[in-house]
């Protein structure tokens, strides 16, 4: 099994930290991982992404142009990721100022609104522990427990504390994340 | 962990008594991680930041000078700056590990990675008739593994080895198994074995030692020189690494370092799938260069592919190497843009698989 | 008294230190650089600590300066000693780690580093010799070079409008709080020379106790560089050099003199 995934949204939104906590979800479950992040000035407010990998085999390329599933959180990454998405694959996305959706019709198209079950929520900084969970209802590449334990891994242990907190941020992700047929999107326009 | 991250936890425990840099994106890293980990109560190590790269290369220059393992890292135009002390490292035949996380250049360039520091690493670079044994990482596991290496080839040559990364591999996370601490070495074992040279202080019991780089009898210099590349021969039969994927039935090679190599690993698989017979040559040093290697191989392919960040460097090695007995051309992004598998493999199919038949229908197309 | 008995033993009064070679000198004869090599060396073996002294020479006339000094020695890049000897310092902290630099190593090319290294207050010795000019690459114009002086990139007399003044580093070191000791010295005569010493072995004593850098500059002549006489060239060297750079210490024990 080999998934390749890109996460693409802005600077601040916690789109390396989703990734890595995926990766580390990852070699949890004994997989082979690579995480590979845009970088410099870019990172700060403006557009981020990263690329992770996770594999049962060796990595090739940690840098890929098409993947098995896209997770955009904003316009600029729908505009430049969408048609990146292998056929029959899957795109994620946060219909938060979206303005162009997605128009493919040989893909699968969800969508989760972890802005506003964030907001609803009172705590912005779950944003990108919802849209993972997401992500995971989607795409069961990694077991819940395991994504607590790469949690623990990747976050310092003055935080460990909150590790139950954005486990009831994935759960909320789980619940709400929608299937999306082309004409249903088309409508929201 | 970060390919940086990981390189700066292998120096802590690779031993090493001291680091010297100064911050330049995409390595910042390895300096912000080592003072992060505080080695200096871990191992003794002495972590310091420089004024400027021209300072932590002379730092290194003066802890190689006492026989201590000593190492810098910095991005292209540091290493630009880095070169002066570079070439005194190498006349002066001291035993260093320098790291260059390659970004895109000429100039300030871009933070972006890029292979174009290839002809600055493997050709001299600095002034003056000397050579760098040139190791280039290409996973994060390699990012680690490269600093123990190098310090067995810098004090087996007493020569500065290089290891020649680039801002993917530096700034990638993987899974990698670090070695164990090694201990640092006392002050009386260093004088044990590097006492014949090393400037430890004088005892009544020896005659001074000198480290030196200036030669102003011409005949002296020119020995030096003879006796450097008496090193470099050396080098290129005992310590020449590569690997060879999928090599035994290709038509094709592609030849890549680095984040190429691993990129290009992706484009042979998509090019399998095609039913293209393609290998893949990787030097995992760029000085020495497997150009027997390539020689032979010429005799059973159709053609090779140099596959770099840049706009060829490295093929011009393997042209010399495989001796034009078959095609040997570059392809590569420039500019800290990344080249994908799927460009690699169109631009294999274009100059070496339709021996550039496409190219020429395309060149024909524009000039109508 | 014949010349037999001169060379008894008992019968000698000076002899070179062990801390100096054998080796001729290649200076110019009348220059002030074997003095000062001489009076360094003197300081460390008089102290016993030529096993544990470590030099670092630089570019410029006294690039050779370990063919002369009986210690172990590195050589350094152009103006980069202070970088070299950081290192060193730190990382054998009980070695007595000096600089040996003239005006354009130390006072151009190198001024990054003097700076820094006497800003992060290492444990070492800078011995700074001034001779107003660059004299190993034929008599150019050096920072220290003064107004209106004449050297080969100077031929009219030097421009303060077109080069700035001649720049005065023991005053702009000794600002740092990392600089111990700062102080200004020569060597042109048998009472300069005594002084000189007794500053050198004062810079060195520092370093036993680790108080930081000791800054001693050596105002020196060129007599070739400035086209006279070993003996005009000590005149001249009282007349203007010292005028402009006078002698005596500017920061003792970390205190500012005033």
């Amino acid at each position: 099994m080999t998934e390749e995934i890109i996460i693409a949204g802005f600077g601040g939104q916690g789109v390396l930290s989703m990734g890595k906590i995926l990766a580390y979800s990852g070699m949890m479950q004994d997989q082979e991982v690579s995480w590979m992040p845009s970088y410099g000035p870019e990172m700060r407010g403006g557009t981020a992404n990263v690329t992770v990998i996770l594999s049962d085999n060796r990595i090739s390329s940690p840098y890929l142009k098409i993947f098995d599933s896209a997770i955009i959180l904003n316009q600029q990454s729908m505009d430049k990721f969408e048609e990146a998405v292998k056929p029959g694959g899957v795109l994620l996305y946060d219909p938060n100022g979206i303005t162009e959706h997605p128009k493919r019709t040989d893909i699968n198209i969800f969508q989760i609104e972890g802005n506003r079950l964030a907001t609803e929520k009172g705590n912005l900084k779950i944003f990108n522990m919802v849209i993972l969970g997401a992500f995971l209802k989607v795409k069961p590449i990694v077991k819940l427990e395991n994504v607590l334990e790469g949690l623990k891994k990747s976050l310092p242990e003055r935080y460990h504390h909150l590790i139950p907190l954005n486990k009831e941020a994935i759960d909320l992700g789980m619940a709400n994340v929608k299937t999306l047929k082309f004409e249903e999107v088309f409508n929201l326009n | 962990m970060k390919g940086n991250e990981a390189l700066a936890e292998a120096t802590i425990r690779a031993g090493v008594d001291a680091y010297f840099g100064y911050p330049i994106t995409p390595q910042s890293e390895v300096i912000e991680y080592l003072m992060i980990e505080q080695p200096e109560k871990r191992t003794g190590m002495i972590v310091l930041q420089a004024e400027s790269e021209l300072a932590a290369i002379n730092m290194v220059y003066g802890a190689a000078s006492t026989g201590k393992k000593v190492m810098t890292s910095s991005s292209s135009p540091g290493m630009s700056l880095k070169l002066e002390g570079i070439s005194y490292l190498a006349g002066a035949e001291l035993p260093a590990v320098i790291v260059n996380v390659a970004r895109g250049g000429p100039g300030l360039g871009t933070i972006q990675p890029s292979q174009a520091d290839y002809f600055q690493a493997v050709k001299g670079g600095g002034h003056g008739d000397y050579k760098l044994y040139v190791l280039a990482p290409a996973s994060v596991q390699e990012m680690s593994d490269f600093v123990e290496d190098a310090f067995e080839i810098a004090f087996k040559y007493h020569a500065p080895v290089l290891i020649l990364s680039d801002g993917l591999i530096g700034q990638m996370m993987e899974k990698v198994q670090l070695r164990p601490q090694k201990p640092r070495r006392t002050d009386a074992e260093l004088i044990a074995q590097e006492g014949t040279w090393a400037c430890t202080g004088k005892t009544s019991d020896r005659e001074r030692n000198i480290v030196t780089s200036l030669d102003l009898k011409s005949e002296k210099l020119e020995e030096r020189v003879h006796r450097l590349y008496a090193k470099y021969a050396q080098m290129e039969c005992e310590d020449l690494r590569y690997e060879m994927i999928n090599c035994e039935d290709a038509d094709y090679i592609m030849v890549a370092y680095g984040s190429s190599a691993r990129i290009s690993l992706k484009a042979m698989e998509l090019a399998r799938d095609k039913g293209y017979k393609v290998g893949l040559l990787r030097p995992i040093t760029l000085f020495p260069f497997p150009k027997k290697q390539l020689f032979d191989l010429a005799d059973r392919v159709k053609g090779f592919l140099s596959v770099e960040l840049s706009t060829g460097q490295m093929v011009e090695d393997v042209r010399l190497s495989v001796e034009f007995k078959v095609p040997v051309e570059h392809f590569g992004r420039t500019g800290g843009i990344i080249h994908t598998p799927e460009e690699i493999l169109e631009a294999l199919e274009q100059k070496i698989i339709h021996n550039g038949t496409v190219r020429h229908h395309k060149t024909r197309e524009q000039s109508i | 008294m014949e010349l037999l008995d001169i060379i008894k033993p008992e019968n000698k009064v000076f002899s070179k230190t062990e801390a100096m070679t054998d080796t001729c000198l290649s200076y110019c004869p009348g220059c002030g650089h074997g003095t000062a090599h001489n009076l360094a060396m003197e300081v460390v073996a008089e102290m016993g600590i030529i096993q544990d002294t470590i030099g670092v020479a630089p570019v410029g006339c006294s690039v050779l300066a370990y063919d002369f000094m009986n210690i172990d020695m590195t050589q350094a890049a152009h103006g980069r000693a202070p970088a070299v000897a950081t290192a060193i310092s730190r990382l054998w902290p009980e070695k007595y780690v000096f600089t040996y630099q003239g005006d354009g190593d130390l006072a151009a090319i190198g001024t990054a580093e003097t700076i820094h290294a006497c800003n992060r207050g290492e444990n070492i010795v800078i011995i700074f010799v001034n001779n107003g000019i660059y004299g190993m690459t034929g008599g150019q114009m050096a920072p220290t070079t003064l107004k209106g002086m004449k050297s080969s990139t100077s031929p009219f007399g030097r421009q303060e409008e077109l080069t700035g003044a001649p720049i005065k580093m023991t005053e702009l070191v000794a600002n740092l709080p990392g600089v111990y000791y700062a102080t200004r010295q020569a060597v042109h005569t048998h009472k300069h020379a005594r002084k000189a010493k007794k500053a050198l072995k004062k810079a060195f004593e520092n370093t036993r106790l680790h108080k930081g850098i000791s800054f001693v500059e050596i105002v020196s002549n060129c007599n070739s560089g400035w086209k006279m006489s070993p003996l005009e060239s000590n005149v001249w060297l009282e007349e203007n050099m010292l005028a402009y750079y006078p002698l005596g210490d500017i920061k003792v024990n970390g205190k500012l003199k005033k």
